[in-house]
């Protein structure tokens, strides 16, 4: 960790904040509270179930984990390649990761120095998604192979192959029922899945954040955040739309909100400005508003009401990022960015004897 | 108004080759100099040696580091693995599995600095050998193969070009060596466009056209004769044997199963057609395979690219060595520039051509070798720089011209390539 200013300030904060009643979230107070220093640019970012750390996966595939307590860093090492999918069983003891080398670590989350517990060749190429069962005993892969494959996270033993994707799927997520399971592919297909027979239930539509770009012959979109809502009752689906230009990058970032009963879009969430770039997460926030990322042209974390197609609030980050994920406490947000460094946001007001961290973040 | 060859010397109107066999074979397009033109032996025991070249162009520019030149584990190298290859100690990236299989027969040359970042420049480097200059411009290696690899008497075009896009005629690709050894563009793949005759007009009267516009073309000529006129003349022939020839450019006729192992997609589609247009003995086939210029999603995009292109490129290397041809056709895997090492926010990388890679294989290039080498990260080449000027001469003298030869134009001698630059001599037998 290069800078322990702000990880103090973290650890006080966690430290005092109380368990019960949690405090209300308020975006448009958001600001700068950590920021760590991770050595390499992050690609994704996973808040453990308790949480206490937060892990992010870098370019220099080492997963690292920060102590949201007192900021310390530690690095798992043993994937070879990129790590995009991060998820944890209920009780935050074991992480799963899925790397771009097609292969599923399992680490003890929380002991001081993580060591892989176990490494399972998972898929033929990448393995872009990982989740995890509301029970804990499912876990569920997803990857270039164009399969979703279903694990025992007793035995870690295949239980199912779920296949008819005709393209990269790029992520899953189990319903909070555990009953069902849906994924979600490169072209914006999403197939909902019933997990105990794993029969295909049926398909939603997220093509819209996909386009296949003839001038220069080549898919570009995919989902690259998707979450449902606490009670089942939504589905949301993020990534990149209107694109003009695809190997620039030229599009903007969207939200698909699905009603998961009748299966159909509710509404596309964009940005007032038409921001350039892709949502690459989005969670429901259990006050009722969504948050996504954004980046491309500039970064923003974006919050919308789910009955408004524009955010009603956006937070501009210093840095371009391409991850996020919703802490435990429904106050933070910590954000994989490019710059190498995880940085820690929280919607509340600044404490007034804060120190600048926004300033400091900007010069880091 | 009479038009003018560009040096306007009785010399040079009457030493064009032409197409028709009108005039004598084998001379040159301007007197006086050591050009290769004056030199009509040569230039016919390289017409009969039947080598040819094949270009697959990665338009957009190919990373190197995805392909040719891993540097796995660094901090510029991206996500992606390298393997090995059927070369021991050679690897390349693991988007390219197929062709790793055909290294043997393919050489890479990891150490090329061609100091331009622009498309257009970058391109006219790797395709003429030359930066581009205001007062000359040079012809392209596909047009230089038509005029001295291309049999004096074919039919067929010297230089195609299979792309996507539409139909079409290069002939500024041919620079002063004349429009006639231009690229005729199959776009998509599709035979030259109005090659069928029109259902209205019966043989008979396409036959008495010809004949017609034959008398009145040799009348004029006998006075007004120019560079146009020829180039004209040279045209309506062309097509019409074209017409007579256009199943060449079909590749439905290749068996079946050979659409297969080449895929399905167009890519496989235009190897394959490549394949039987450098079987029915074309000069140079180029083929373009779009795109590589992914300053977004710089490794999808590779994913995606690459899977279609290393299948059948492999295909490719392999059946042309299969069918001896190999042995005979020059083949370069190019692009106009390579990509940053510098993986950017967007997961992209940029234009870079301070250090990246090209392959090059068969008509004697060593097999398996590796020129030159960058330095951990990718970020520098460290040993046997070369340009784009040195692979130009290597091609040429893999097909048996003399890379420092001379042309002759507007009566000033102008190098074959450049002659600031020299073959890659550890690549030639």
């Amino acid at each position: 960790m290069s800078d322990p200013q702000p990880a103090e300030s973290a650890k006080a904060e966690t430290a005092a904040t109380p368990p019960s009643p949690p405090p209300k979230a308020e975006p448009t107070k958001t600001h700068l509270v950590a920021d760590f220093d991770a050595g390499s640019p992050l690609i994704s970012c996973r808040c453990d179930p308790s949480g206490r750390f937060v892990f992010a996966g870098g370019q220099n595939s080492a997963i690292v984990r920060f102590s949201l307590a007192d900021g310390l860093r530690t690095d798992l090492l043993g994937h070879q390649s990129w790590v995009r999918g991060l998820a944890f069983d209920p009780s935050g003891e074991t992480l799963y990761s899925g790397d771009y080398a097609g292969r599923l670590l399992l680490w003890p989350a929380a002991d001081e120095s993580p060591k892989p517990r176990q490494t399972i060749e998972a898929h033929d190429g990448w393995v872009r998604g990982v989740a995890v069962s509301p029970d804990g005993t499912l876990l569920a892969t997803c990857g270039n192979d164009r399969l979703v494959k279903l694990w025992s996270t007793a035995e870690m033993k295949p239980v199912r192959e779920l296949s008819g994707h005709e393209s990269h799927v790029y992520n899953v997520a189990f319903h909070p029922d555990g009953k069902s399971l849906v994924s979600a592919d490169l072209k914006g297909v999403l197939r909902h899945w019933d997990v105990a027979s794993g029969n295909e239930v049926r398909q939603l539509d997220a093509g819209k954040l996909h386009k296949y770009d003839g001038g220069f012959r080549a898919d570009i979109g995919g989902i690259r955040g998707m979450n449902f809502r606490a009670d089942g009752h939504r589905l949301a689906a993020s990534g990149i739309t209107n694109v003009s230009n695809a190997f620039a990058g030229v599009g903007n970032p969207a939200v698909v909100l699905f009603d998961w009963k009748t299966g159909k879009e509710i509404r596309i969430l964009l940005s007032k400005a038409g921001h350039r770039g892709t949502a690459w997460s989005v969670d429901f926030h259990p006050d009722g508003f969504l948050v996504g990322l954004s980046s491309g042209g500039g970064a923003f974390l974006l919050f919308w009401k789910e009955d408004q197609p524009k955010e009603f609030h956006q937070f501009k980050l210093s840095q371009n990022a391409r991850d996020a994920d919703l802490h435990p406490d429904a106050l933070r947000i910590a954000v994989a960015h490019y710059d190498g460094h995880l940085r820690l946001y929280e919607m509340r007001e600044k404490p007034p004897d804060a120190k600048p961290e926004a300033k400091k973040e900007t010069a880091g | 108004m009479r038009c003018r060859y560009a040096c306007g010397s009785p010399e040079h109107m009457i030493a064009r080759r032409t197409f028709l066999g009108v005039l004598g074979a084998g001379v040159g397009m301007a007197a006086g100099g050591s050009g290769p033109f004056l030199r009509p032996a040569m230039a016919r025991q390289l017409e009969q040696s039947g080598r040819r070249m094949l270009t697959i162009y990665m338009a957009g520019g190919l990373s190197q580091l995805e392909s040719w030149d891993p540097k796995p584990g660094t901090d510029t190298g991206g996500p992606f693995r390298s393997i090995a290859t059927s070369v021991p100690g050679v690897r390349i990236s693991e988007l390219l599995p197929y062709t790793a299989r055909q290294l043997h027969r393919l050489a890479l040359v990891r150490s090329i600095n061609t100091k331009e970042n622009d498309h257009g420049k970058g391109r006219y480097i790797m395709e003429t050998g030359r930066r581009q200059e205001p007062s000359i411009d040079y012809p392209q290696l596909g047009a230089v193969a038509a005029k001295f690899l291309a049999p004096e008497d074919d039919p067929l075009p010297g230089y195609i070009h299979i792309t996507p896009g539409g139909n079409g005629f290069s002939k500024q690709d041919a620079a002063f060596l004349g429009p006639k050894y231009g690229a005729v563009t199959l776009g998509n793949g599709k035979p030259p466009s109005n090659s069928v005759r029109p259902e209205k007009l019966s043989e008979t009267e396409e036959v008495n056209r010809q004949h017609l516009r034959e008398q009145i073309s040799q009348r004029f000529n006998l006075r007004r004769r120019t560079a146009q006129t020829e180039a004209y003349t040279y045209s309506y022939e062309q097509a019409r044997q074209l017409m007579l020839q256009r199943s060449v450019f079909d590749v439905s006729n290749e068996p079946p199963k050979d659409l297969e192992r080449y895929g399905t997609h167009d890519f496989g589609r235009h190897c394959l057609l490549a394949r039987r247009l450098l079987e029915k003995g074309i000069a140079c086939v180029k083929v373009t395979h779009s795109n590589y210029d992914t300053h977004h999603e710089n490794f999808n995009f590779h994913i995606e690219q690459l899977s279609e292109f290393d299948r059948t490129f492999a295909t490719l290397i392999e059946d042309l060595a299969e069918r001896g041809l190999l042995d005979t056709t020059l083949v370069t895997v190019i692009s106009e520039f390579g990509r940053t090492p510098r993986i950017n926010h967007q997961f992209g990388r940029d234009h870079w051509g301070k250090a990246w890679s090209s392959v090059i294989g068969g008509c004697g290039i060593h097999g398996g070798a590796v020129i030159g080498k960058t330095n951990d990260n990718g970020t520098e080449v460290v040993d046997r720089e070369v340009s784009g000027g040195h692979l130009f001469h290597t091609y040429l003298k893999a097909v048996g011209l003399n890379s420092k030869d001379e042309y002759t134009v507007n009566g000033r001698p102008v190098p074959m390539a450049d002659p600031e630059a020299e073959p890659i001599e550890e690549l030639l037998s």
